[in-house]
């Protein structure tokens, strides 16, 4: 901790609260201390100072206070991301944009929501719902994340193998830039002319700036929905049917697999009643035009039973949805029914590597004495590797994040990518020199340099050494993430 | 000047040939000097980097169907032909992925993946893909097509990139895989730049399965009508592939046609569906306008002797009032603005008329439009006079960021020089 920074933060403070009024700005220890993680909470660091923005003016004015003493800045949404992106920086201002929720303009004749960052994901399906109308990137964390939250980090869910991502569903945002100017990029209409900045934008874990508003796509409710759950002895059987329903040309709304242990897991946690004996369970959902919906629906219980599943649930209603994918969607806090601690891995193969993957998974597990559930998004690949452990255990922290890199090796030797939708953040900037070249990040980050010259977005995410952005020779770009997490305050 | 032997001595390794440059090898009127048509990633990589180090001007050029989109650069020293980078890398059946080099022409790579019941859902217009637009082409003018309206549009579709910047720098983002948010997207910003940040080489994109059934629903109406008919078939449940108007300069009627996709009777059913919606019929085959920009066939593709070409964008209760702003502008200005595509809000215009006109044509259109947020019109193919009358690109948002990207990724402005926005 140099002397220099922290009298620059003692600056920026003192100019926060002249300009944003002090029941704005948190100084108090104890109530920073609020915000010393994120959803991934291995990592903890005190922010420097918090400010509760309630509009892009305050947002504007705090990143443009950050600027002129070159102090980062880390925006925070809900706080619910899993990659440590909204980590804060201990010699830094924590822009919290929380309270700034209000849904501006849900347009359904063009289809489109103009939103705050902080609006929730749910709340925006909940206020368009009535009209016919949904926001279709669903995170599991629906119910509690932020749609700005879901732009920095470009979040999937389980539907986006049909939908897409958050990145195919932004049309316009308003941006805080690095130097505190206000950008209008984008609106209702579709391709802005120029560069696709929102496809530069959008996840990139707000190291180019911070996003005070997004226009967004709203979906049109399918005319029918129609879910079922198959078990199957192994899980073999239950990739060779989701490579099945693939191949038969059918793209489901969503093909999620749970394997034994994930199963044990919910059943303790929410006792979703699945089928006994299962060595997997495939929650498959259709939706769309409801003729087409029925032909499909027929062919993937065709080929479920193909496959080997000895047992297929049709959700009769939504109440038996919702029990469907209760088990899917709690699975990853239900672990902890199993297990007093566990890493999330997410990383992602190509589809057709599945069963292959999923068994060297499971070698790695059992040489190293660790066990592994698997939750996942099977019809994409994206594999959520439960590595569970008792920290209690001398070497037991040790071992499980040697499987879960492990696992993350695994993933790049099949051609995959190390994350999948829940973002590099802190936690694996360590892990881009193993899927990119020092001439890929160089390159994303002469990008980045264009939005950031100062490097004070964010600083320490995404990038595992910082990049010194031309005219500015020889200033201090801030440490490796690590490195600062080690010099910060850890409880 | 060129120093043709020492790119030529550059490519020597890679592979590849330097030739000086034909009467042919021009971009949108501008004659380059030397013509390189490097074979692998490596060879462009070498002849970037000693044209730049040379101070030449580079610009990437496929198939050249859209060559004169864009304003003309500023010079053109060298063409970098990527025509001799043309394998299919990889197909993936199984992973509905496809991995190409930027050379190869979009329907070879949809014959490929035909074979496997699969497409890359690019809607190219049908001359372009006759005359062998490139998978680099296609990524540069940032292509979208009918179905974009479900699918999304080429930007949606790109999985990675590998672009060779000015400085022959070769740089990677994405990958193979459909779910990756590792690192900055980087194809989508390549994607729609002419060629302007760098020079691509490969990309991979996600593939869909081909539908085996379709029909098409279309009527015909007053212009209003047509506009109010297909928002009504966009906000039905009945998932359409694609709604697509075509207007015809001059007229004061259109016609609009659904698109259905999907399996057996099951396509039949909603057909008919959409049809009662639009009050009009059920046909097997497109329209012969389907996907294709207005006025192809008459213009010549070269120096807009056959009109202006413009993008138009709008909202999708904005279509109609560009459609009405069409017709206003004919009336007013004594032009033909032909308009066609899909009503989820992008189209294209073919205006025709003096270059004064033709400028207030464009403004009229401009106006349809509230703000530019609500829907802007971009020239993509005009002639000298009528570029010297107008704002071809209008107002773009974020556009000293744009500048920004442009001065890191090419400082010294070798890559297409003043052909993108805001003179980039």
């Amino acid at each position: 901790m140099s002397g220099n920074a922290s009298a620059a933060l003692d600056v920026v403070i003192g100019e926060l609260v002249d300009e944003l009024g002090p029941e704005r700005v948190i100084t108090d220890r104890q109530r920073r201390r609020t915000y010393e993680c994120d959803g991934l909470a291995a990592y903890r660091v005190i922010p420097g100072v918090v400010v509760l923005a309630r509009g892009s003016d305050d947002v504007a004015t705090a990143v443009r206070a950050c600027a002129r003493h070159s102090v980062p800045f880390v925006a925070r949404g809900s706080g619910t991301g899993l990659s440590g992106g909204a980590l804060p920086h201990s010699e830094g201002v924590l822009v919290v944009l929380s309270q700034m929720r209000s849904i501006r303009d849900a347009d359904v004749d063009d289809q489109r929501a103009v939103v705050d960052p902080g609006v929730i994901n749910l709340q925006l399906t909940a206020a368009t719902s009535p009209d016919g109308y949904y926001f279709a990137p669903d995170p599991s964390s629906q119910s509690v994340c932020s749609i700005g939250g879901n732009v920095a980090e470009n979040s999937g869910g389980a539907h986006c193998l049909k939908y897409g991502f958050t990145t195919n569903h932004v049309t316009g945002v308003d941006l805080v830039t690095p130097a505190g100017e206000q950008v209008e990029i984008g609106g209702k209409a579709p391709d802005p002319p120029g560069y696709d900045l929102l496809g530069a934008l959008v996840g990139s874990e707000g190291t180019l700036g911070i996003v005070t508003s997004a226009t967004v796509r709203l979906t049109r409710l399918p005319q029918e929905v129609r879910t079922l759950l198959a078990a199957f002895r192994s899980m073999d059987d239950a990739g060779a049917a989701t490579s099945a329903i693939i191949a038969a040309g059918v793209i489901p709304a969503a093909i999620e697999m749970m394997d034994a242990l994930a199963i044990e897991a919910a059943e303790a946690a929410v006792h979703c009643n699945y089928p006994a004996g299962a060595g997997a369970v495939l929650v498959v959902e259709l939706d769309g035009p409801s003729p087409d919906v029925a032909g499909e629906f027929d062919d993937v219980v065709r080929l479920c039973e193909a496959a080997g599943s000895f047992e297929v649930r049709v959700a009769a209603d939504d109440d038996e949805r919702a029990l469907i994918w209760k088990g899917r969607k709690s699975a990853f806090a239900a672990v902890g029914r199993i297990s007093p601690d566990y890493i999330v891995q997410d990383g992602v193969i190509p589809r057709t590597a599945l069963p292959l993957v999923l068994r060297q998974i499971a070698a790695l597990g059992e040489s190293a004495g660790v066990r592994v559930a698997n939750v996942f998004h099977a019809g994409d690949g994206n594999l959520h590797p439960l590595v569970l452990f008792d920290g209690s255990v001398e070497g037991a922290v040790d071992r499980a994040e040697e499987v879960a890199g492990g696992i993350l090796d695994l993933c790049l030797e099949h051609g995959g990518s190390i994350t999948g939708e829940h973002g590099v953040g802190a936690d694996k900037a360590k892990h881009m020199p193993r899927m990119f070249t020092a001439d890929d990040l160089e390159t994303m980050q002469a990008v980045r340099c264009a939005f950031d010259p100062e490097g004070i977005a964010n600083p320490g995410k995404v990038f595992p050494t910082p990049r010194l952005c031309g005219e500015q020779p020889g200033r201090h770009r801030g440490a490796h993430p690590l490195a600062e997490s080690g010099v910060a305050e850890v409880f | 000047m060129a120093d043709l032997q020492r790119l030529e001595d550059a490519l020597k390794q890679a592979g590849g040939q330097v030739t000086v440059a034909g009467p042919a090898d021009t971009v949108d009127g501008v004659p380059a000097a030397a013509v390189a048509r490097p074979t692998s990633a490596d060879g462009v990589a070498a002849v970037l980097r000693e044209a730049t180090a040379q101070g030449l001007v580079t610009v990437a050029r496929g198939a050249a169907t859209a060559l004169d989109w864009g304003a003309p650069p500023e010079r053109v020293d060298l063409i970098l032909d990527t025509t001799g980078l043309h394998r299919l890398v990889e197909h993936g059946a199984g992973d509905l992925v496809v991995v190409a080099e930027a050379g190869l022409p979009v329907a070879e790579l949809s014959e490929t993946v035909r074979a496997a019941a699969q497409e890359l859902v690019v809607d190219l217009p049908p001359e372009r893909l006759a005359a062998g637009s490139t998978v680099g082409g296609a990524l540069s003018t940032g292509a979208s097509g009918p179905r974009r309206l479900q699918r999304g549009a080429l930007r949606d579709l790109v999985l990675g990139a590998t672009v060779v910047l000015a400085d022959g720098t070769t740089a990677s983002s994405g990958g193979k895989v459909v779910k990756n948010v590792a690192g900055y997207d980087l194809a989508k910003l390549l994607t729609g730049a002419y060629g302007t940040l760098g020079v691509v080489v490969r990309a991979a994109f996600r593939l869909h399965p081909a539908r085996p059934d379709r029909a098409y629903a279309v009527a015909t109406g007053r212009l209003a009508d047509v506009a109010a008919r297909a928002r009504d078939v966009v906000a039905s449940q009945l998932a359409p592939a694609a709604v697509e108007i075509d207007r015809p300069a001059g007229s004061d009627v259109a016609e609009v046609a659904v698109l259905i996709e999907g399996t057996g009777s099951a396509v039949g059913q909603r057909a008919a569906a959409v049809a009662e919606l639009l009050g009009g019929r059920v046909q097997a085959e497109a329209p012969r306008w389907w996907a294709a920009l207005p006025g192809a066939g008459v213009s010549t593709g070269s120096t807009g002797g056959g009109g202006t070409c413009a993008k138009a964008t709008a909202t999708l209760t904005g279509v109609a009032g560009l459609l009405a702003a069409a017709r206003d502008a004919e009336q007013r200005y004594g032009v033909g603005v032909a308009l066609r595509g899909s009503a989820a809000g992008v189209l294209h215009a073919l205006v025709t008329g003096t270059p004064e006109a033709t400028a207030a044509a464009v403004g009229h259109l401009r106006g349809a439009a509230t703000h530019p947020r609500d829907g802007t019109v971009t020239v993509l193919r005009a002639s000298r006079e009528v570029r010297a009358e107008l704002d071809a690109w209008g107002p773009v948002g974020g556009l000293d960021l744009m500048r920004a990207v442009k001065r890191q990724l090419d400082p010294g402005r070798n890559l297409a020089p003043g052909r993108f926005v805001g003179g980039i």
